[in-house]
């Protein structure tokens, strides 16, 4: 791989990748059964260099910002390199927002380029808030022939006539605006450093280096810190290949891993419980004689690689499972989510090791990951190399809350330094979740401190960001919250919100009421749904500017009910 | 010749066969996550079902923001 602390900035260190494996073939994209392209290092940099001319020559400087939103594809890499290669701050937004949301956020971001799928850019340009957008260049890509374009450019047209200049960036300088929520609430902007990236590069690949050959297949988003981190950077500095689908059908992903011989992948938990479960139903239809045999290769495979995986050894012993998927694959990555400890073991067993980490936006993607040294289920991991963790505010048991500090932490929130001193102070990231080290150095978490909730899609949901679909609900006042931030749990699955409503003063909770409150919910996107309600008759504690005091209404609904008050919708 | 109205019976029809659930209890404007009680994973094996049956493919992309069965069924109608 390249030495990543001989570079400056993302845009340096991929022109290096692209100099040193000219031949190599650095992206697969495949539709379905069909693949579209296969392009090499040399390639992709051409087509970056020739999109970097066009906007150069559009107006595009040093520290201009670019937003992408797009599915996975290589289009979205290109216009990334192209990007860092004029000296831009990328700025990667979620597909999945809702054309609103993706205005909202453009908006905080003040970007200038925006790149963008056509069937999504059709959906930006259709909502309210349309004629707010001002980034001056919008590039459309696949957009059909003889399409409105809505004021956009195609971006398979849009090239320059020149040789671009390459624009240098310091490692201090921002490299990326990555939102960690904030649609609809407060937005969290958080602004990622060069040097963020590279140190985070660097500490992953120490523990699961990539080289020439290595076949990573991109399904989560590319827009989320971790496939940005481990389906872009890290295999991009070290001449491998980027795998893209362009669809996430169960079908077609266990497809993808026999044809392209895959041999890492990053997952939420939820798709690995689907394969988890996938497995098992196989398992199930054997024969009660080959269902023995396997179960008894599983408990030989489980006790000899007690200390350390063995690949060799399990691809042998279970020689049909590891066929399915590929034969090559070397490890899965599972995170953004809480993952079941029995969901690891289980694929540990089968000799498919699962690398459990933790991590958030804010502190540049992965903060502690398991090295199989040896394999443990219980645990996030340990600190990557760099990371320094400490828990403050321990209980008698040793578990309080994390706290982070490292090169790959945030600069800081965009244009929110309150909110950027509440959350890293005297360099240490307030990470807002409860966890233990224990005696061997693994962090163990259980449960948040902060009121969010995380999806087992991997999603952070901010009770805030859902607020707004139930204004001129007609009710006194309301008001969102993580069920377990109002009443603590030690866990970190099955995370759900509740909507504290507390009606006009002697108005009883109708039919009605419920009927709209569930049809707002619906307005939702599914992932960030209210699970029930809860009435509260006494007035919401303010601040003097007629903010919801959040953690002092918690406390006092705490001290008065318990969750069998919430009504379920 | 279908009509939207004919996609949308034969989508309710699908779902309630796939999920094991009577079709009485469906309706075009159901939020199918939350009414049958799935996942993404599990409406994207739905959505393989209905692209079997219709024979035609439905892009990932198209889906996007899509939760009930009307406008599901209006996807596949603009592509019959």
């Amino acid at each position: 791989m390249l030495d990543l602390r001989q570079y400056q900035s993302l845009g340096e260190a991929l022109r290096a990748a692209v100099e040193r494996w000219p031949e190599e073939i650095c992206l697969i994209e495949a539709e379905r059964e069909r693949e579209n392209a296969r392009i090499t290092y040399r390639a992709f940099g051409a087509a970056a260099l020739s999109l970097a001319s066009g906007l150069q020559e559009a107006g595009f400087q040093n520290g201009t910002r670019a937003a992408i939103i797009m599915m996975n594809q290589s289009k979205w890499l290109i216009s990334a390199y192209a990007i860092f290669s004029c000296g831009g701050v990328l700025v990667p937004l979620d597909y999945k927002l809702t054309a609103d949301e993706q205005l909202q956020l453009l908006a905080h971001s003040k970007v200038e380029l925006l790149v963008v799928e056509y069937h999504l850019w059709r959906a930006v340009a259709k909502a309210d808030g349309f004629n707010h957008l001002r980034a001056r260049v919008v590039l459309a890509t696949e957009a059909p022939e003889g399409a409105e374009l809505y004021g956009a450019k195609r971006w398979e047209d849009f090239r320059g006539t020149g040789t671009p200049s390459f624009v240098q960036r310091g490692r201090k300088d921002s490299a990326c605006i990555v939102y960690s929520s904030g649609t609809g609430g407060r937005p969290k902007g958080c602004v990622l450093t060069h040097e963020n990236y590279l140190e985070q590069c660097m500490a992953l690949t120490a523990i699961f280096p990539f080289w020439p050959g290595v076949r990573y297949l991109s399904i989560l988003p590319t827009n989320h810190a971790i496939d940005f981190m481990v389906g872009f950077i890290g295999p991009f500095t070290c001449g491998a290949t980027v795998v893209h689908l362009r669809t996430l059908r169960p079908e077609y992903i266990r497809e993808a891993f026999t044809r392209y011989k895959i041999t890492y992948m990053s997952l939420v938990p939820m798709v690995l419980k689907n394969l988890e479960k996938g497995l098992r139903q196989r398992f199930a239809e054997l024969s009660p004689g080959r269902r023995k045999i396997l179960n008894g290769l599983i408990a030989v495979n489980r006790a000899l690689t007690r200390r350390r995986p063995n690949l060799k050894l399990s691809r042998t012993l279970l020689r049909r499972v590891h066929e399915a998927f590929g034969g090559e694959l070397r490890a899965l990555f599972v995170g953004g989510a809480f993952t079941e400890p029995a969901t690891l073991q289980f694929f540990y067993d089968l000799g498919i090791p699962v690398g459990n980490g933790y991590g958030c936006t804010e502190a540049g993607t992965a903060i502690t990951l398991n090295d199989f040294k040896p394999f443990r289920a219980d645990t996030v991991g340990k600190p990557l190399p760099g990371m320094e963790l400490k828990i403050v505010n321990a209980d008698a048991e040793g578990i309080g809350e994390v706290l982070v500090r490292s090169k790959t932490v945030m600069s800081h929130y965009l244009d929110d330094p309150e909110m950027t001193a509440e959350t890293i102070r005297d360099g240490w990231l307030i990470t807002g979740d409860l966890g233990r080290i224990d005696g061997d150095g693994h962090l163990q978490l259980f449960g948040r401190k902060k009121n969010m909730i995380v999806t087992e899609e991997g999603k952070n949901i901010y009770p805030e960001d859902v607020e707004t679909v139930f204004e001129g609900l007609p009710v006194k006042e309301f008001c969102v919250f993580a069920a377990n931030f109002l009443w603590p749990a030690r866990t970190m699955v099955g995370e759900k919100l509740v909507l504290v409503v507390h009606p006009e003063p002697g108005a009883p909770v109708t039919n009605d009421l419920v009927a709209e409150i569930a049809e707002r919910n619906r307005r939702l996107l599914n992932y960030k749904r209210i699970s029930g309600y809860l009435v509260w008759d006494h007035d919401f504690p303010l601040t003097a500017s007629l903010k919801i005091k959040r953690g002092e209404l918690a406390e006092q609904i705490r001290e008065s009910l318990d969750r069998s008050a919430m009504v379920v919708l | 010749m279908s009509t939207i109205q004919t996609t949308t019976d034969e989508v309710l029809r699908l779902a309630a066969e796939h999920f094991k659930i009577p079709v009485e209890k469906l309706s075009p404007d159901d939020d199918f996550f939350k009414k049958l009680g799935i996942n993404s994973l599990q409406a994207l094996d739905l959505l393989t079902r209905i692209e079997q049956h219709f024979r035609i493919e439905l892009p990932d992309y198209e889906l996007q923001g899509v939760s009930d069965f009307r406008t599901l069924a209006e996807r596949i109608q603009s592509r019959l």
